[in-house]
């Protein structure tokens, strides 16, 4: 448990060793997060499930007894599947990075790989740490650890706007958290005890004392979440982010406001939470509806997935405002889900940035599908995941929100709820709408109408941290050669979603699985790997002018291509993928580890 | 009448004074070869200056309260006390004296500032500062308080050849010398109204007023009642004792540059070298919050009612303008200066609810006074129900100090360290940038990576963010003083107010690692004078990441 939380911080320190002062340490951050990932996995493993509402492997060691604050660590049903969740989320990120800099391998040191593995390891140990405290005030200062390192990480890697949105995204949160330490004092200074576990076994505040407690903390979680009057930091934040700060801040970060929902303010603060949860549940309703809308609206495809996020947030707070059972596993439920899903979203957005050097879905074009079929596929697939359809993980965290909302706690206005319920429901048409516009508009349609822009300048697209953006206009392509070319990847296309539905079984085989499918792709692409590395050796810093000129001189038979999934990308892809068909298809899975603890948390008197 | 002297009890500001008189005979006497005796007249500084150290440490160690010229025939009335109290705030100054100390051999080793004159005045500094927290009578409190401001204001000029220099001694000077006159006047004032000097007398003669209406309080219900449609109550009644400590509490804010007493800080803090503005921010602050707390937490802690609002007040406004200040500096001192005016106001903000909680027991004396869970002080437990006035007097005397107060000194010891690590790393920065504008810290990062990692661990801990846990910890000590002391609103500006600060603190930071601009190479390599000041750093950081890790080196020795 302690060794969980220490590996990735001892990684970060290992990494200030002078010895790695000159050299590039490829691998590193890979073999420190699968470390922790192994780690999860054996308390995955070591887990009773018979009692999932008990704590497990609990640590207690009394840390600084002036302030009462103990290094108290545990685990329970609640936190077990987000621990792993990030223990994947990052190790996936690390596969992601380890793989480009292999492929990439020029000037690394320019961008320095070693103080961004550093910084991933200090997040990972902050996002750990939050949800495996059970000490409030130990709580508090895991949530505020990840904040300097996202901020390090959307102002150094991030695109041209970082430095405005990584001060407006640690502004933001640190006003929440703030307030969220008020809160937090308040309860102590009325009780008298930061265990959170006591706390929740016993109410001893009054109700009004509850009720501003509750608003504190709310406030303070409810930035980060973000709810929907608090959320405006989130979008620039994920447009500027590089890939994999944009996946970690949607798979995780934001779900360590929800689960300080569920694990402090819901269960220390009964009586607050049913006091404000009308509240709640409208501004999740509202949250909804408008991050439907304002998808509508977007152009950009990662601020699009950020107000999605949106969207979904206000499910799962909705869930949490119905203070039912139900609601409250549809909360945690459709919280792992849509880690899974929008991370899955933001690397392909990210890796879609790449290739074409926007983001922006009228300079994309169309016709994904037929120039890139496994980024095309796979975002299709995403997408359609996360606007809940049935058989996939998205679906049962909405329709359980919506079901909990249909029956509300004894103490709450029905009819209220049930306008919430309809409101909810047509917001999940909304999604529904716009990722299929989206989808329209990007995947289908013909190929190269719109010629792709010039790569925008972001320090992703600086040589080195990222593939050089191997953008060739696709109306200067022969029509034939690009079509022989969808039938040779046309065959490995059917095959994917085979593989991925029908063997749920242990991880590490299907990534064997994948990576050889990938190689296999990768070879039937011979020719244009050859002018990938032509392109990168061409100075690739505009690769839109040089290299589209010399490869037409060149070689005319193979027209600039863009890469399809390389199989670093497929490595990090396909678990999620995997995850999401199978919590999906069998949701009890992960209802089975919350409920007990959810019936617990909200069966004490 | 012959007085007995504990020279054990004073052999702190003993040893420093010596070593000041040594200097300066040093100086005059050593062979006039400019380096060496550079070098031997700041080690005898240092060695002082450790010994001194050495003995308070001693002494907190023995843990026995010394005291010493006491009045004859009465016991509990002395002038010199080392407590508990005066310890942490000695040590402090030392270990923050060592460390300007440090900087200054530094800052010598230009050759153009005379060396002997610079120590003697740094010494006698250190002297007052030592002084000042043992003094427990007006008079030595106010002298204690002059002998550390009158050298600064010397060591502020002492660079002849500056400007600027010349300015900021003037402006310092004519500040200082206004708000001692303001504190002399107050201090009369009092002396007037009781009698007294001293400050446990000067507590009861403030005293009686109430202790007749609350020692029998069965019987006096009416009498109470009657003080209460008055107004009477909560303070003396008495208009001059109110202004009078009005007027020193004014006269503390000069000192440690609360508003609306700031207005020096950023010019002097800028023109002044850099380790005596590492001097002013630390040990000149401590000696004044020191002066502060003794006064108003001993001797004036029935008037509490008149200086609790006064007190929140001025902290809300000192937090909030210094951070407003600090946002548009483009220096790197001068950022430094207001915001350490900022943190200024956060170390205020618990006295504030040390006061309130004096004032809710008083309030308890009425028979119509609410228990309500906030006015339950935190040392008097579960006594939840009517305390005598003359208890609660009981309870604080037998305390020596509140919890709040607790959480002025945890911070200011937290806030020593940290902001003696920024300095330090300006200090070595400095040498090279002669401008010391924050757009100099440019690259850093990759310049000497060391230095910036300092400056920036010292940095996120003044901000109060994790991996800078000091500051973080520090923040959650006064935090949680304000929010059981119920003061919500000062703890909601005090939440803003870490938001603000933690705007410009970043955005340093980040300019430690974004790259320098290419071709510029105003670099004036002068590397003389780096040891002591890497040395500085070492130490600075040494403490800080130890206060991160084990605040219960701080938090254990206040509790």
């Amino acid at each position: 448990m302690v060794v969980l939380v220490a590996l990735p911080l001892v990684g970060a320190a290992g990494l200030m060793a002078p010895a790695f002062a000159g050299r590039v340490p490829r691998g590193y951050g890979l073999a420190v997060s699968g470390a922790t990932l192994a780690v999860a996995v054996v308390l995955l493993a070591g887990f009773d499930y018979s009692a999932p509402e008990r704590m497990q492997f609990e640590t207690d060691v009394p840390w600084i007894p002036g302030l009462d604050l103990r290094f108290h660590l545990g685990l329970d049903g609640i936190s077990l599947p987000l621990i792993v969740l990030t223990a994947l989320l990052s190790f996936l990120c690390f596969g992601y990075l380890a793989g480009r800099s292999s492929q990439g391998g020029i000037r690394l040191e320019a961008l320095r790989p070693r103080a961004l593995v550093f910084t991933l390891l200090v997040l990972e140990f902050g996002m750990i740490g939050t949800f495996v405290a059970l000490d409030l005030l130990l709580f508090f200062v895991f949530f505020e650890v990840v904040l300097i390192p996202m901020y390090f990480v959307i102002a150094i890697w991030g695109g041209t706007q970082r430095r405005a949105a990584a001060i407006k995204f640690i502004l933001y949160t640190l006003l929440g958290s703030a307030v969220l330490l008020l809160g937090l004092l308040l309860i102590w200074s009325q009780t008298g005890t930061l265990d959170m576990v006591a706390l929740a076994q016993s109410h001893p505040m009054s109700r009004a004392t509850q009720i501003i407690a509750f608003i504190a903390i709310g406030l303070g979680l409810a930035v980060k979440t973000p709810m929907w009057p608090l959320h405006t930091w989130l979008p620039d934040a994920h447009t500027e982010a590089p890939t994999v700060g944009s996946v970690l801040l949607a798979g995780v970060l934001l779900k360590m406001g929800t689960y300080g929902f569920a694990r402090i303010a819901i269960p220390i603060l009964p009586e607050g939470a049913a006091t404000i949860a009308p509240w709640l549940g409208a501004f999740a309703v509202v949250g909804i509806v408008y991050g439907a809308l304002a998808c509508l609206a977007q152009q950009d495809l990662k601020r699009m997935i950020a107000y999605s996020s949106v969207g979904h947030m206000g499910f799962i707070l909705l869930g949490f405002a119905t203070l039912t059972p139900v609601g409250i596993n549809a909360a945690l439920f459709g919280n792992v889900a849509h880690g899974l899903i929008t991370g899955l979203l933001f690397f392909i957005a990210g890796a879609i940035k790449e290739r074409y050097g926007t983001a922006d879905m009228t300079r994309l074009g169309g016709g994904m599908l037929g120039r890139l079929p496994y980024v095309g596929s796979l975002l299709t697939f995403a997408c359609i995941a996360s606007l809940g359809l049935p058989g996939l993980a998205g679906f049962w965290g909405e329709m359980l929100a919506l079901q909990g909302a249909f029956q509300p706690a004894a103490i709450l206005s029905r009819p209220l709820f049930l306008v919430f319920m309809t409101i909810g429901g047509l917001g999940a048409v909304l999604t529904a709408a716009y990722f299929l516009l989206m989808l329209s508009r990007i995947t289908h349609g013909h190929p190269g109408t719109t010629p792709p822009g010039p790569p925008v300048e972001t320090a992703e697209g600086i040589p080195g941290l990222t593939e050089p953006v191997a953008a060739g206009t696709a109306t200067a392509e022969d029509p034939l050669l690009l079509s022989t070319a969808n039938v040779v990847r046309g065959e490995a296309t059917g095959e994917e979603p085979f593989v991925d539905a029908l063997v749920p079984s242990p991880m590490d085989d299907t990534l064997g699985q994948s990576a050889a499918l990938a190689r296999r792709n990768a070879a039937g692409d011979e020719s244009s790997d050859l002018i990938r590395e032509s392109d990168s050796a061409a100075g690739p810093k505009h690769p839109a002018t040089t290299p589209q000129t010399a490869a037409g001189l060149e070689d005319p038979a193979t027209a600039p291509q863009l890469t399809d999934v390389m199989p670093s990308e497929l490595a990090a892809w396909v678990p999620l993928v995997v995850l999401t068909v199978l919590f999906g298809l069998w949701p009890s899975a992960l209802l089975g580890l919350t409920d007990p603890v959810v019936q617990s948390l909200l069966g004490a008197p | 009448m012959i007085q007995s002297i504990d020279y054990w009890a004073i052999a702190a500001p003993l040893i420093l004074a010596l070593t000041s008189g040594l200097v300066l005979v040093l100086d005059v006497f050593l062979p006039n070869r400019a380096g060496a005796s550079r070098t031997v007249l700041g080690l005898v500084s240092l060695v002082g200056v450790l010994a001194a150290l050495g003995v308070v440490v001693a002494q907190a160690v023995r843990g026995d309260e010394l005291r010493t010229f006491c009045v004859p025939g009465d016991a509990a009335s002395c002038s010199f006390v080392m407590d508990s109290f005066t310890e942490i705030f000695a040590g402090l100054t030392l270990v923050a004296g060592a460390v300007v100390v440090l900087l200054s051999m530094a800052e010598l080793a230009g050759g153009r500032i005379p060396v002997g004159e610079w120590y003697f005045l740094l010494l006698a500094t250190l002297t007052g500062a030592v002084l000042l927290p043992a003094a427990r009578d007006l008079v030595m409190l106010v002298v204690a308080l002059e002998l550390v401001s009158l050298p600064v204001f010397a060591l502020t000029a002492l660079r002849r050849y500056d400007g600027r220099a010349s300015e900021a001694s003037l402006k310092l000077f004519v500040v200082s010398v206004v708000s001692t006159a303001v504190m002399l006047f107050g201090v009369s004032l009092l002396y007037g109204m009781t009698g007294a000097v001293h400050l446990d007398r000067l507590a009861a003669a403030l005293r009686p007023t109430y202790s007749s209406s609350s020692t029998s309080y069965g019987g006096s219900a009416m009498l109470v009642q009657q003080a209460e449609s008055t107004g009477a109550v909560l303070h003396n009644g008495s208009a001059v004792v109110t202004v009078g400590v009005v007027l020193v509490v004014a006269g503390f804010a000069f000192k440690v540059a609360a508003v609306p007493f700031h207005f020096w800080a950023g010019d002097v803090y800028e023109g002044a070298p850099v380790p005596v503005a590492a001097l002013l921010s630390v040990i000149s602050k401590a000696a004044g919050f020191a002066g502060l707390i003794l006064v108003l937490s001993r001797a004036l802690f029935s008037e509490a009612a008149t200086w609790t609002p006064l007190v929140a007040i001025i902290a809300a406004l000192t937090m909030t303008v210094g951070n407003v200040l600090a946002l548009r500096q483009r220096h790197a001192v001068r950022m430094l200066a207001w915001s350490s005016v900022a943190q200024s106001g956060y170390i205020l903000a618990p006295l504030a609810v040390h006061m309130d909680v004096v004032a809710l027991m008083n309030a308890m004396i009425g028979p119509a006074a609410v228990s309500s869970p906030e006015a339950a002080p935190a040392e008097t437990g579960s006594a939840a129900s009517v305390i005598s006035k003359s208890q609660a007097i009981e309870l604080s005397g037998d305390f020596g100090m509140p919890w709040a107060v607790n959480a002025s000194i945890a911070y200011l010891v937290f806030y020593a360290a940290m902001n003696l690590l920024a300095f330090a790393v300006v200090m070595l920065i400095s040498r090279r940038h002669a401008r010391n504008q924050l757009d100099d810290y440019r690259g850093l990062a990759y310049r000497s990576p060391r230095a910036a990692i300092s400056l920036a661990f010292a940095l996120i801990c003044l901000a109060g963010l994790p991996p800078g846990l000091a500051g973080l910890f520090a923040k959650v000590v006064v935090f949680r003083e304000i929010v059981a002391g119920g003061l919500g609103w000062l703890a909601i500006v005090m939440a803003v107010n870490t938001v603000i600060g933690l705007y410009y603190y970043l955005a340093w930071t980040a300019r430690l690692f974004t790259p320098a601009p290419a071709g510029e190479s105003r670099t004036v390599t002068e590397e003389r004078g780096r040891t002591p000041v890497i040395i500085a750093i070492g130490a600075a950081l040494l403490l800080t990441v130890a206060f991160s890790v084990v605040p219960q080196l701080v938090l254990g020795t206040l509790a």
